[in-house]
């Protein structure tokens, strides 16, 4: 058997993801106006909130993959899952960092309990559980349902999370002054201000299918190793 | 061999039909495209290696183990079509007693009789205390006793709902001489009844002079097959050397006799 | 119905019969609960009203705290001599282990409440019963319980089980155990009824969820 090579379009795709984000990058710091309220550290929002609509998406693709997993029982879909949860994971990190670094300077603070934070705050510890869940199991199809059913009751309980946070922060008088439109990023956009956010979203869309296509890859040629070392090791015997 | 025709209901002419069962664990392929059957009134003994996926296999007749391809069936039940019914008709003695060590030998059974729905569970549970002959110790806690009493335990566990196919992974272990005794006579009770009992064992002696068919589990399948009438242990350990020592893989594993 | 019911029965009441002769887990949770609400005086020197207003989050988090020993342990039980075997064998639906163990953890969790609610308003002086809170326990718990002991089956085929509960269980049950607090603190401090309302009615929800969770994955998570 010839090894597997990188499929073309996934090069290409590479190199695109690097021009967009280029391009993005270029435009926030020299297109995008400059907010009058926040100063420079606005900019921050544009990739702020890409990343966070990208890791959403990852672990929104992983949700879908756990129900297709514990529906059909094949592995491909336990590789499909892994990959939305590890890119999800990291770009949700990504968003929350650069949030506060925006909220630094804005709120004067570096965190707040706002439903959005916290929410993201727990579903990286939710993944993070979900993938030590995983390291405790060996056999291949087992690890592949009882990640699949935590995946779902995890992804399951995120909504309730940030309702009832948000009910409770609404209702309960708020503690740091971030109860300005501002802190759910509904200040008015004006069109180079949109041109610039659009265009770091698509950059981070881009970003988030490579990142997957490489991710899912990976996971399957992993998979072949240990198929292949299994085959081996039983002609050897 | 006792004739099924010769006995009373539909459900006891029902028999066990696996056919071409796969299951891995890991990368390690355990079941490979096994098939087997079983009839009323037999008594299979099953032989292999140790990990040649004998408990495996008994897992997953018992229907505590899906099989990743084929099918079983007992009668018109499958694990997949009538899971309950299925495993109704099954009883399973296994290595572990699967009893709770804080509950009493009859605390034990009225807990498995309400999960069988046993009717009249006071005098079945009577009955088979007796027939395991641990009547005496009915209400001591499991805890205290020895590997054998809980074995017999165990057994009784397994015929209490009366079913017609008794699987027993190496049901001699642990067993004094006079428990085993008493194991291989309910074996043949059992067979004598109609029922289809299937159980493995490492002793070769015991597995001719209890069974009415030898089978020999290699390479993930049933790879010999014979009436026990002819056989003796001598020559079914030297058919059991031949085929799985000698046959190229596994070296170097040790067999138990 | 009648088989399935009767298997949730008989499992509960052979898990309390064999608790009732040991009392290896009732005891550890109790003690340990007490501990725990111990422990909280001390760490923070809690004054007359601070203790009157984190009454309601003390309570609620040694609860959650306490019942990760069941979850683990009741499970545990049936590992020993693979017993789960014996139930797995049982020709009931699967699912009906699911809410046998539910029921018994349940009854755990609600003595433990039943103990240290009472201590907790004895040793600060403060009352604390009311009916809207019986109801808010009942309920609180029984959320708790339902995903506890789906997450705790989880944990019973992994290598390191009794370390990763409390990790898999404490992100997924964040909403409720707010709503837990908040309802709590509402009825003992007074507040807004409408938002009380919201908080119950998302019990509700998250029990009836939780409890669909089960009924749907269960036999999935309990055979290999």
């Amino acid at each position: 058997m010839k090894p597997e090579k990188t499929p073309r379009a996934l090069i290409f795709l590479d190199f695109l993801a690097l021009l967009a984000l280029a391009t993005a990058f270029a435009l926030v710091i020299f297109y995008a106006p400059f907010e009058l309220t926040m100063g420079s550290v606005q900019k921050v929002f544009y990739f702020h909130v890409a990343a966070g609509l990208a890791g959403m998406l990852g672990f929104f693709v992983a949700t879908i993959a756990a129900v297709a997993c514990l529906k059909t029982g094949s592995l491909k879909w336990d590789v499909a899952g892994l990959a939305g949860v590890e890119i999800g994971m990291v770009l949700m990190a990504l968003c929350i960092v650069s949030g506060s670094i925006w909220a630094r300077p804005v709120w004067n603070t570096w965190w707040t309990w706002d439903p959005r934070l916290t929410t993201a705050l727990i579903m990286e510890l939710i993944y993070a559980a979900y993938l030590l869940l995983r390291s405790g199991l060996d056999d291949a199809r087992r690890r592949a349902k009882l990640a699949a059913v935590y995946a779902v009751v995890g992804f399951i309980s995120v909504p309730l999370t940030f309702f009832s946070i948000r009910v409770f922060r609404t209702i309960h008088p708020v503690m740091i002054g971030s109860a300005d439109s501002s802190a759910n990023g509904l200040f008015a956009m004006n069109p180079s201000m949109q041109t610039t956010f659009f265009s770091s979203l698509a950059a981070f869309s881009i970003l988030f299918i490579a990142l997957y296509w490489h991710r899912y890859r990976l996971g399957n040629l992993q998979a072949e190793i240990n198929e292949r070392r299994a085959a081996l090791q039983e002609e050897g015997e | 061999m006792i004739l099924p025709q010769a006995l009373p209901e539909e459900t006891r002419r029902a028999m066990l039909n696996a056919v071409n069962l796969t299951r891995s664990f890991g990368n390690r392929q355990v079941l490979r495209g096994l098939s087997l059957t079983v009839e009323p009134a037999e008594i299979v003994s099953l032989v292999g290696i140790n990990g040649a996926g004998k408990t495996t296999l008994l897992r997953v007749l018992a229907n505590l183990l899906r099989p990743e391809q084929g099918m079983v069936r007992f009668g018109s039940y499958t694990p997949l079509n009538a899971p309950a019914e299925y495993r109704r008709h099954i009883g399973v003695v296994m290595h572990t007693s699967m009893l709770y060590d804080n509950l009493s030998a009859r605390e034990n059974l009225r807990f498995f009789s309400r999960l069988y729905q046993i009717a009249d569970s006071d005098k079945r549970i009577r009955q088979v205390l007796e027939m395991v002959a641990l009547n005496s110790r009915a209400d001591e806690l499991v805890r205290t006793f020895s590997r054998g009493m809980q074995q017999r335990l165990a057994i009784a566990r397994a015929l209490l709902h009366d079913p017609d196919l008794l699987l027993l992974d190496e049901p001699y272990t642990g067993l004094d001489q006079r428990s085993s005794e008493l194991c291989e006579m309910l074996i043949r009770q059992a067979a004598a009844d109609g029922k289809m009992v299937l159980l493995t064992t490492h002793d070769f002696n015991q597995a001719v002079a209890i069974s009415t068919r030898v089978d020999l589990l290699h390479d993930g399948k049933i790879s010999w097959s014979s009436p026990s009438a002819g056989l003796s242990g001598k020559s079914l350990r030297a058919t059991f050397n031949e085929l799985t020592v000698f046959s190229g893989s596994h070296k170097g594993h040790g067999v138990n006799t | 119905m009648k088989p399935f019911i009767g298997a949730i029965l008989a499992i509960f009441w052979k898990d309390l019969l064999a608790e009732r002769r040991t009392r290896e887990i009732l005891g550890t949770m109790l003690v340990f609960a007490l501990t725990v609400i111990l422990v909280f005086v001390f760490a923070f020197d809690l004054s007359v009203e601070i203790r009157r207003k984190a009454a309601a989050g003390v309570i609620w988090v040694t609860l959650c705290f306490a019942g990760t020993i069941s979850l683990n342990r009741s499970l545990t039980l049936e590992r020993d001599r693979e017993a789960i075997n014996a139930l797995l064998l049982a020709p009931v639906d699967r699912t009906a282990i699911f809410f046998g163990k539910a029921l018994v953890n349940w009854v755990y969790l609600l003595i433990t409440a039943a103990i240290i609610v009472p201590v907790y308003a004895l040793l600060n002086n403060l009352s604390l019963f009311s009916w809207g809170g019986l109801g808010v326990i009942l309920l609180g718990t029984l959320g708790y319980i339902l995903t506890g002991t789906l997450l705790s089956t989880l944990t019973l085929q992994l290598r390191a089980r009794d370390m990763l509960l409390p990790v898999l269980l404490f992100p997924v049950i964040i909403p409720l155990l707010l709503a837990c607090v908040r309802a709590s603190t509402i009825l003992l401090q007074g507040g807004n009824p409408a938002e009380l309302d919201t908080w119950l009615v998302m019990l509700v929800g998250y029990d009836l969820l939780f409890a669909a969770v089960g009924l749907l994955v269960f036999d999935r998570i309990i055979e290999e």
